[in-house]
């Protein structure tokens, strides 16, 4: 046993409403710049939808993660290191910008420069690739809310496999449609299969948590990994030609932040942990013959932080005590593994993901009470969960490579849950049937409701910090861009935009914060160079006014 | 041989590997972050699809065609039997064949370069010089070859006079006069090569010095950890590394 430390996530499904804070704050925080125009570390789906990007999920088409052989060995889906190599001069598989979709901003200057007239002043779309007027088509959330309707959803690759199981309970015209939503993060995987995909050897996870980034200075942009990720979320920045990921804000992480589409979610629905795996049996589990087993694979990996067998290993193993006790308070291990309501996105790409999440029960509750129903009994609600508007199969294609037996048994933890409370809010005896029905005792559904429903801050965000004595194995690897002499990413090398040497995030952070916090004005008005939408900013250098002048420099 | 041969042929080659091996360590050590050929595959594939593994495959083609004309000497192809006559059919005819699929293909992808609205605003002045220097190469390669193939001209054995030269160089002994009397389509060959090479550190070309050939051996999922040179946020700068002091 080789015990190692991972950071992971649970979102809790039932309470994502679709705000996109998560993935505007994400975007302003990390991809805000050229080149990245197109890109959302987080993006919240709706399903179902075709995802981003579109249909990413059909690795028949896109060839991401790892399939079995027949002989019971991993192996790339995309093709080995022979065929990598061999199609390394034009990468077959990778998505185009029509499959995201082509950046674009607005003329917004025509608003206020156009002359005296007839007619409004329009603000045409203008491409951020060609910098040409453009017909916008498509963007990172054209099917939000079902928005196309029937004939763009019914491509949702997920429903096209379930399609002839269900054929009678997937409704997509108006009425009878169904729909949640799914915010999506890199998984930060246990058997990554960008990483192994990368030729040149500059993706890695962290031996200290487990976060998967790309080391900007050894990336030589073959794109392999935008291939060999089937959740798509390793991209390119076209302007630097590297790859880019979320980095599950490890400079927000290391210093025991949540990361930052955590923290801005209003819904309170995102849970930050450490687990404790096995290294030594990630692969054995990512390889069981039957894909439905993967999940059952993948929590068996997932080690008792209490059991002192685990303990004395990770003590051997350099698991610092500060982590271990955090390994025992993890809200994603509890929503994972002694709860078992928490599920990996997709299995059966065999890479492990990190990312879990609980299956949404809510519209039940309202489909049961319009029928006349009291929505919140159990026997009611265990009855219903058959019938769920959002199909069961639907979930297990999702989060159980299609065994519907574990969404069925989830869903009544929670309904279990939900019942049980009731009796609790409204004063009555509390009938503990039907949480024993699903293998629970009174306090376990106290403990899931307060972390479920209560969520206090400090319990679900569970971050130990990085050791100082490991700061140095935690250094920032270079993920930005400027020179000896340059404040941070606003230079340009000499070599085209973007080279020259990197400066860590929290330095140009620091900087950026520090400019900020010692100026006068909120903006600088002085002169029209303030004048920025900063979002829109292409993060082309340092546009003029947004950063006021550096005091210590003088101006 | 006068001073100005004595120039081209006796130093140059040297400026010119200097200019080369300087130049790429340095790249190396102040711009890792720029060492990539910025794919354009993002903003059109099709003609990429096509174009770009015509294009590197027949530049391979024709790198294994050099090495073997220049690095290989007439007497040891000639003591395993090979005449001069089915050296050169063999050459001429492999040589055609991956110049042509070269040509092609960077024909190609100056078309695509230049004509798709994305790839050509991603287009440096950088990059456009390097174009500059890699065509005038790889045309006036190909009149080379057609030169010593009879093409153009009488034919002409350059494994008696420019592979002699060549080898030269890297035994410090340069037999630049050599050269002098090769035919011209040769000798501005040489010069364009030279001056590819000279330019090849300042620009995408350093790319193909990343094959990464280690990902055959290297096991699938990389881990990293303490690296016991660098401490702190920042990876010290050349020449500002820590001492154990």
């Amino acid at each position: 046993m080789k015990v190692m430390a991972q950071m992971g996530m649970v979102m809790n499904l039932d309470k994502c409403i679709g705000c996109h804070t998560c993935s505007v704050t994400c975007k302003q925080a990390w991809t805000n710049r050229t080149g990245v125009e197109y890109v959302w570390f987080n993006n919240v789906e709706t399903r179902p939808g075709l995802g981003y990007p579109r249909t990413y999920e059909d690795q028949e088409t896109w060839r991401g993660g790892w399939e079995r052989t027949r002989r019971g060995r991993l192996r790339l889906k995309g093709g080995g290191r022979f065929k990598k190599l061999a199609s390394i001069f034009s990468n077959p598989k990778l998505p185009s910008l029509d499959d995201y979709y082509e950046p674009w901003t607005y003329e917004y200057d025509t608003l206020i420069s156009a002359p005296l007239g007839e007619h409004t002043p329009v603000a045409q779309p203008k491409s951020l690739i060609t910098g040409k007027p453009m017909k916008i088509e498509w963007s990172a959330n054209w099917d939000d809310d079902l928005g196309g309707g029937p004939e763009v959803i019914s491509e949702d690759p997920v429903l096209v496999k379930i399609r002839d199981q269900v054929a009678d309970r997937v409704k997509l015209d108006f009425e009878n449609a169904f729909m949640f939503y799914l915010p999506r993060i890199c998984e930060h995987c246990l058997n990554p299969s960008c990483v192994a995909s990368c030729p040149s050897g500059a993706m890695y996870k962290r031996a200290e948590d487990g976060i998967v980034l790309v080391d900007q200075d050894r990336c030589r942009g073959w794109r392999m990994c935008v291939s060999g990720c089937p959740y798509k979320k390793v991209y390119f920045n076209h302007k630097t030609g590297k790859a880019e990921k979320c980095t599950f804000c490890y400079p927000r992480v290391e210093v025991g932040m949540p990361t930052v589409c955590s923290e801005t979610c209003v819904g309170r629905l995102r849970y930050l942990g450490l687990f404790l795996y096995d290294a030594d049996r990630v692969l054995e589990a990512a390889s069981v013959e039957d894909e439905q087993d993967l999940y059952r694979a993948q929590l068996d990996l997932m080690l008792d932080p209490h059991d002192p067998e685990v303990i004395a290993a990770a003590q051997r193993d350099g698991i610092p005590s500060d982590w271990l006790t955090a390994a025992q308070k993890s809200p994603v291990y509890r929503l994972a593994k002694e709860f078992e309501v928490a599920l990996p996105l997709h299995p059966e790409y065999r890479t492990m993901p990190m990312v879990w999440y609980i299956p949404p029960l809510s519209p039940v509750v309202d489909a049961l009470v319009e029928t006349g129903h009291d929505g919140e009994d159990a026997r009611n609600l265990f009855g219903a969960i058959d019938s769920l508007r959002i199909p069961k199969e639907y979930l297990a294609e999702l989060f159980t490579a299609g065994d519907t037996d574990v969404i069925d048994t989830v869903l009544r933890k929670l309904a279990a849950m939900r019942s049980t409370m009731r009796d609790v809010n409204l004063g009555r005896e509390v009938d503990v049937s039907a949480a024993e029905a699903v293998g629970f005792d009174e306090s376990t559904v106290y403990e899931l409701y307060r972390l479920l429903a209560i969520a206090k801050y400090e319990e679900r965000y569970v971050i130990p910090a990085a050791h100082s004595e490991q700061a140095h194995e935690l250094e920032e690897l270079g993920c930005s861009l400027d020179f000896d002499e340059g404040p941070g990413m606003y230079g340009s090398g000499p070599f085209g935009e973007a080279s020259g040497m990197p400066v860590p995030v929290a330095v140009e952070n620091f900087h950026a914060l520090k400019q900020r916090q010692t100026s006068e004005a909120v903006l600088d008005t002085g002169n029209k160079r303030g004048r920025v939408n900063l979002l829109n900013w292409d993060g082309k250098g340092a546009p003029a006014g947004v950063f006021p002048p550096d005091p210590g420099k003088g101006s | 041989m006068n001073s100005t041969q004595i120039l081209l042929w006796d130093v140059l080659p040297y400026v010119t590997i200097a200019v080369f091996v300087v130049g790429m360590l340095w790249r190396f050590r102040y711009d890792k972050f720029g060492w990539t050929t910025r794919s354009s595959q993002l903003y059109e594939r099709s003609l990429l699809r096509i174009a770009s593994p015509l294009f590197h495959l027949g530049m391979l083609a024709v790198v294994a065609g050099h090495v073997v004309g220049l690095l290989i000497p007439e007497s040891w192809t000639n003591a395993v039997g090979v005449s001069e006559h089915f050296y050169h059919l063999n050459a001429v005819a492999l040589g055609a064949v991956a110049g042509a699929a070269t040509l092609v293909g960077v024909a190609m992808l100056v078309y695509r370069r230049r004509t798709t609205g994305p790839v050509f605003a991603a287009t440096t002045k950088n990059d456009k010089t390097m174009y500059v220097f890699l065509l005038a190469a790889i045309c006036l390669g190909l009149v080379a070859t057609m030169t010593g193939a009879g093409v153009l001209g009488d034919g002409y054995n350059y494994r008696e006079t420019v592979s002699v030269w060549f080898r030269s160089i890297f035994i410090l002994q340069p037999q630049g006069e050599l050269m002098a009397d090769t035919p011209l389509a040769f000798r501005v060959h040489a010069l364009a090569g030279m001056a590819l090479f000279m330019v090849w550190p300042f620009t995408r070309l350093v790319h193909a010095f990343s094959a990464p050939l280690g990902y055959l051996f290297r096991p699938y999922v990389v881990y990293r950890t303490r690296s016991a040179s660098t401490a702190g946020n920042r990876t010290p700068r050349p020449g500002w590394d820590r001492t154990n002091a």
